[in-house]
C-alpha cells in the first residue's frame, strides 16, 4: 500500500473519567475514501478535533504528510494541507459565496498581511474562486450572501471552499446531512471523482453514501475502532452488526 | 519602619480588599448567572454611598443610613434590571457595554440633580470611633476593623446563601444550565432580578461603608469598578472564591506597594524623587499582577466554567 | 446594492459638510466653529482607529484612551522639552515639529497596542473588555502619579507645534491639516478593509473557527489590526494635544475610551464614515445641549440607551440600511 497521507497511531484523549478517544489507529492513503462511522457519542467529533487541532491528544501520534502535527494549531495544520468541511455549515455569513471561496484561495496563497490591493479586483482570487464555485454548480449564486443560501447550497459552498484550499487530504464531516435524495446522489458522484485529487476521510451517517463510496470503513464505538476493513467485511462483521447496524438498521 | 506601621498597612490592605470583594462578588455573580457585563455597577456603589450619607445626615444615625443606602442600591438595581438590563441578556457584549455605559451617564447626572454638585460627608458612627490596641504595639482604627468584620461576615453569608439555600441552588443551576431551571418551573425572570438586586445591594453596602472614610461624590464608583474588573480577571470570571482571593491580593498588594515602594526607592534616590517614582510604580503594580496572571493562567486563578 | 449607493452619498455629504461648515465660519469670521470642526475631525480620526479594531475585527476595546493619551503626551512632552531646551533623556532633544511628533506618537502607540493586544487577545469577549479597560486605567494612574510632567495638573503646550508651510496658530490652517489627515486615514481604512488583510480580519470576526480551518491564524491577524488601530488613535491624540495645547491624565481616563466607543456606535459600527458622523453628533450634542443644561450627559445617556436598544446600526445604518460586503 502507498505511504499514508494521514497516519494516526495509538491516539487517546480523556475528559475526566471518560475516554472519548481510546487508542485509535487509522490511516488515509492516496486515492482512497476512508469512511469513519459510528453511533452517536462514539467519539467521532473528538477524533476530528484531534486531527484538525481543536484538541491535543493525551497519548499517541498524528503524522500528516510525514510530519508530526499533534503540537500544531488549527491554522498551521490547514496550511500544511488539511482541508476540512464542518458538520454544521460554518461559513462566513456576511460574505457572498464568492468571497467565502476567495478567502480560502487567499489563505492557500499565503500570508494575509496584504493591506492595499482590493480583493474584489484581484483576478488571482476571483478567477479561481469562480472556477471552484462552478465545480459545485454554484457559479450563478456567486454574489448571494452565505447566510441567504439554501441549506443544500451552503453544503456545496462548504465543499467549494475545501476544494479551494487544494489540500493534500480532505476531511468531510457529514457532508450529506440534510441534503435530500437528489442532492445526495449528486454529491456522491462528485466525491467519487474527487478522491483522485486527494484522499478523503469521510465521517458520515448516511450508510448508502458510505457503502457506495468507501474503499475502507472504520467503525468507532465508545472511542475505540472496533472494526476496520472493506465494505464487504464491515457489512458482515458480527460485532459491528451488534454495536452499530443492529440498532440503526433494524 | 516599625512593625506597628507595617501591620497597620497590612490591615488597611485587607480592609480595602474586602470592600473590593463586595463589588467584585456582585459583578461576577451577574456575569456567572446572566452572562452580562455591567459597567453601571459602580453607579450602584455611588447610590449606596449617597443615600447612606443623606439618610444619616437626616436621621443622625449611621446605621439607619446604611440600611437606606443598601435598600436604595438594591431598589435601583431591581428597577434597572427590569427596565433596561433584561433586554440585554441576549445581546452581544458591545451592546451590553454601551447600554451600561449609558446608564453610568444617566445615573451620575441623576445623582447630581438630586443631591447637588458638591460631595457629601458621612462620618463614622460614634460607637466605632477611635482605635483599638491589638497588642504588639499595634493600634488600629476601630471602624476599619469593623469593615474587615463586615467583609468577612458578608463573604461567609454569601457562601452560605449560595451553598446552602434554595435561592443558592437556583443560582448555581442558572450558571450551568438556563433551560433546565426554566424547565424545572423556576421563574427565571424573577431569579435574574433577585440576583441583580443582590449584587446591587452588595455594591451599595460597599459604597456606604467606604463613604465614611472617603468623600461621597459623583464618579466615586468607576475607579472601584475597574479595580473590581482587575480582581475578576485575576480570580477567574464567575467564581465567588476567585473574587475573594483576587480582591485580597489586589487590596494587599496595592496598599503595600504604595507603602513600601517609595521607602524602597529612598534607599538610593533622594526623598522627593523616591516618592514620585515609588508612587507611580506602585499605582501600576496590580495591573502587572493582572498581566502575569493572564500570561500564566488566562482564565484566572479559579476558572468557574471548565 | 442600492444601500451601498446610498451609503456613498451619505459619506460624500458628511465629508463635504465637515469642510463647508468651518469654511463658512472662516468666511464670516466665527473661529469657534472652526475649532469645533477641528475637534470633530480629530475625534473622528481617533474613531477611525478604534473602528478598525472594533468595527472590522470585533475587538471591543474599552482602553483606546491609552493610545489617545499616549499620543497626546508624546506631543506634550516633546514640545515641553523643545520649549525648555532640555533633553528628553540620554541627550535626545525635544521637538516642535508635528511630523516628527506624529511619527513618534504612531510608533510608540503601535508598540503599546502590540503589548496590550498580545496580553488581552489571549482572552476574548467580556475578559477582553475588562482587560483593555484595566490597562488603560493603569496608564491613567501612572500619568496621574508621575510628577515630572505635571501629574494630575497636566502639561501645557505653550506654543503650538509647527508644520512646514502652515501657520498652525491660525485655526483654519490647523483645521485643513486635521481634515487632510482624517481623509487620508479614512482612505487607508477603506484600503485595508478591501484588501486581503481586511478580508481575513472581518472573516475572523464572524467565524474564527472557520478562518483557522482555512489556515488563517486569528491571533496574528487580530494583533496586527489592534496595533494598527492603536497607531491611528495615537496619532489623533497627538493632534488633539496640539488643538487644545494641553495634555492631562483626562485624555487617558476611562470616559475617553467610552466616548470613542460612543462615537463608533452613534455613527455605525464598521462604516467608513461612521466615526465622522458619530464625532459630529457627539460634539454637536455637547455644544447645543451643554448650552441649555449642565446635565446634558443625562440626555446623552438616554439617547445612547435608545440607540443601543432600538436603533442598532447608528446614524448611517438608519439612512443607508444594512451593512453589506458582497
Amino acid at each position: 500500500m502507498a505511504e499514508p497521507v494521514l497516519d494516526i497511531r495509538g491516539v487517546s484523549k480523556s475528559f475526566g473519567a471518560l475516554r472519548a478517544t481510546d487508542d485509535v489507529t487509522l490511516t488515509l492513503v492516496p486515492g482512497e475514501i476512508h469512511a469513519l462511522i459510528g453511533p452517536n457519542g462514539a467519539g467521532k467529533s473528538t477524533l476530528i478535533a484531534l486531527i484538525c487541532g481543536g484538541l491535543r491528544p493525551d497519548a499517541g501520534s498524528i503524522h500528516f504528510r510525514g510530519q508530526e502535527i499533534s503540537g500544531l494549531s488549527v491554522a498551521q495544520r490547514a496550511r500544511l494541507g488539511l482541508g476540512r468541511s464542518f458538520q454544521i455549515s460554518s461559513l462566513i455569513p456576511e460574505y457572498s459565496a464568492r468571497r467565502n471561496v476567495m478567502l480560502a484561495v487567499q489563505a492557500r496563497l499565503g500570508h494575509p498581511y496584504r493591506f492595499f490591493r482590493n480583493v474584489q479586483r484581484d483576478a488571482g482570487l476571483t478567477g479561481p474562486a469562480m472556477e471552484y464555485l462552478a465545480r459545485v454548480g454554484l457559479e450563478r449564486r456567486a454574489h448571494i450572501l452565505a447566510s441567504e443560501l439554501s441549506h443544500g447550497e451552503r453544503r456545496r459552498l462548504e465543499i467549494a471552499t475545501a476544494l479551494a484550499l487544494e489540500p493534500a487530504a480532505f476531511l468531510f464531516d457529514e457532508p450529506m446531512a440534510g441534503m435530500g435524495a437528489e442532492g445526495a446522489r449528486e454529491l456522491i458522484g462528485f466525491l467519487d471523482e474527487l478522491r483522485r485529487e486527494a484522499p478523503i476521510l469521510l465521517v458520515e451517517h448516511d450508510m448508502d453514501a458510505v457503502f457506495a463510496l468507501a474503499d475502507r470503513i472504520s467503525v468507532l464505538a465508545n472511542g475505540r475502532i472496533i472494526a476496520s476493513g472493506s465494505v464487504h467485511d464491515i457489512r458482515n462483521d458480527p460485532e459491528v452488526r451488534r454495536a452499530y447496524l443492529g440498532e440503526e438498521g433494524a | 519602619m516599625s512593625f506597628a506601621l507595617f501591620a497597620e498597612q497590612l490591615l488597611n490592605g485587607v480592609q480595602f480588599g474586602l470592600m473590593l470583594f463586595l463589588m467584585a462578588a456582585g459583578l461576577t455573580l451577574v456575569f456567572g448567572v446572566m452572562g452580562l457585563i455591567n459597567l453601571a455597577h459602580g453607579s450602584l456603589y455611588m447610590i449606596g454611598a449617597f443615600f447612606c450619607a443623606a439618610a444619616a445626615a437626616a436621621t443622625g444615625n449611621f446605621w439607619l443610613g446604611l440600611i437606606a443606602g443598601l435598600a436604595a442600591a438594591a431598589a435601583a438595581g431591581a428597577i434597572i434590571e427590569v427596565v433596561v438590563i433584561r433586554r440585554l441578556y441576549a445581546r452581544g457584549h458591545l451592546d451590553q457595554v454601551l447600554a451600561t455605559f449609558a446608564l453610568i451617564l444617566i445615573l451620575s447626572e441623576a445623582v447630581r440633580m438630586v443631591f447637588g454638585p458638591f460631595p457629601l460627608y458621612l462620618s463614622v458612627p460614634p460607637e466605632l470611633r477611635g482605635s483599638v490596641n491589638l497588642g504588639g504595639g499595634v493600634s488600629y482604627s476601630l471602624y476599619r476593623l469593623a469593615l474587615i468584620g463586615f467583609g468577612i461576615a458578608t463573604a461567609i453569608g454569601l457562601w452560605v446563601l449560595i451553598a446552602r439555600t434554595r435561592l443558592g441552588i437556583r443560582i448555581r443551576a442558572g450558571e450551568s444550565d438556563r433551560e433546565m431551571i426554566a424547565a424545572l418551573g423556576v421563574n427565571i425572570k424573577a431569579l435574574y432580578t433577585v440576583v441583580f438586586a443582590l449584587g446591587a445591594a452588595l455594591a451599595g453596602m460597599a459604597g456606604a461603608l467606604v463613604g465614611a472614610i472617603q468623600s461621597v461624590q459623583v464618579g466615586m464608583g468607576e475607579p472601584v469598578l475597574i479595580l473590581a474588573f482587575v480582581v475578576i480577571v485575576i480570580g477567574g470570571i464567575g467564581s465567588i472564591k476567585g473574587a475573594l482571593v483576587g480582591a485580597l491580593l489586589v487590596g494587599v498588594i496595592d496598599t503595600m506597594g504604595r507603602f513600601l515602594l517609595p521607602r524602597f526607592f529612598s534607599l538610593f534616590l533622594d526623598t522627593s524623587q523616591a516618592m514620585g517614582v515609588g508612587a507611580a510604580l506602585a499605582s501600576m503594580l496590580i495591573y502587572v499582577l493582572m498581566a502575569l496572571v493572564l500570561v500564566l493562567r488566562p482564565k484566572g486563578l479559579f476558572p468557574a466554567h471548565g | 446594492m442600492a444601500d451601498a449607493r446610498r451609503e456613498t452619498i451619505v459619506n460624500i455629504v458628511l465629508a463635504v459638510a465637515l469642510f463647508v461648515v468651518p469654511a463658512v465660519a472662516y468666511v464670516i469670521d466665527e473661529p469657534f466653529f472652526i475649532t469645533l470642526a477641528t475637534r470633530v475631525a480629530i475625534l473622528a480620526l481617533a474613531g477611525v482607529g478604534l473602528n478598525l479594531a472594533l468595527g472590522l475585527g470585533g475587538m471591543v476595546s474599552f482602553g483606546h484612551a491609552a493610545f489617545f493619551g499616549l499620543g497626546g503626551y508624546v506631543a506634550g512632552v516633546l514640545a515641553h522639552h523643545a520649549f525648555s531646551g532640555t533633553p528628553v533623556f540620554w541627550g535626545i532633544p525635544g521637538t516642535n515639529q508635528m511630523i516628527i511628533i506624529w511619527i513618534v506618537a504612531i510608533v510608540l502607540s503601535g508598540m503599546l497596542a502590540a503589548i496590550i493586544g498580545a496580553l488581552s487577545l489571549r482572552t476574548s469577549g467580556i475578559f477582553f473588555i475588562m482587560i483593555t479597560l484595566a490597562f488603560a486605567q493603569m496608564l491613567f494612574f501612572f500619568t496621574l502619579s508621575w510628577p515630572a510632567y505635571g501629574g494630575e495638573d497636566g502639561l501645557p503646550i505653550f506654543v503650538r507645534n509647527q508644520f512646514p508651510g502652515l501657520n498652525t496658530m491660525r485655526i483654519w490652517e490647523l483645521f485643513l491639516l486635521s481634515y487632510a489627515v482624517l481623509m487620508i486615514a479614512i482612505l487607508l481604512f477603506r484600503m485595508v478593509r478591501n484588501a486581503r488583510f481586511g478580508a481575513a480580519l472581518m472573516a475572523i470576526r464572524q467565524n474564527p473557527d472557520r478562518a483557522a480551518a482555512l489556515g488563517i491564524s486569528p491571533f496574528g491577524v487580530k494583533l496586527a489590526a489592534f496595533a494598527l488601530s492603536g497607531m491611528i488613535t495615537g496619532l489623533a491624540g497627538a493632534m488633539m494635544a496640539d488643538l487644545t495645547r494641553f495634555v492631562s491624565p483626562a485624555m487617558l481616563a476611562w470616559q475617553m475610551s467610552g466616548e470613542l466607543i460612543v462615537i463608533i456606535i452613534l455613527g455605525g459600527v464598521g462604516r467608513l464614515f461612521g466615526p465622522v458622523a458619530g464625532a459630529g453628533i457627539l460634539v454637536a450634542f455637547e455644544v447645543f445641549f451643554g448650552g441649555i443644561t449642565e446635565h446634558w450627559q443625562f440626555w446623552l445617556g438616554l439617547v445612547l440607551l435608545g440607540v443601543v436598544l432600538f436603533a442598532r446600526g447608528g446614524l448611517i445604518g438608519l439612512i443607508a440600511g444594512r451593512d453589506r460586503h458582497g
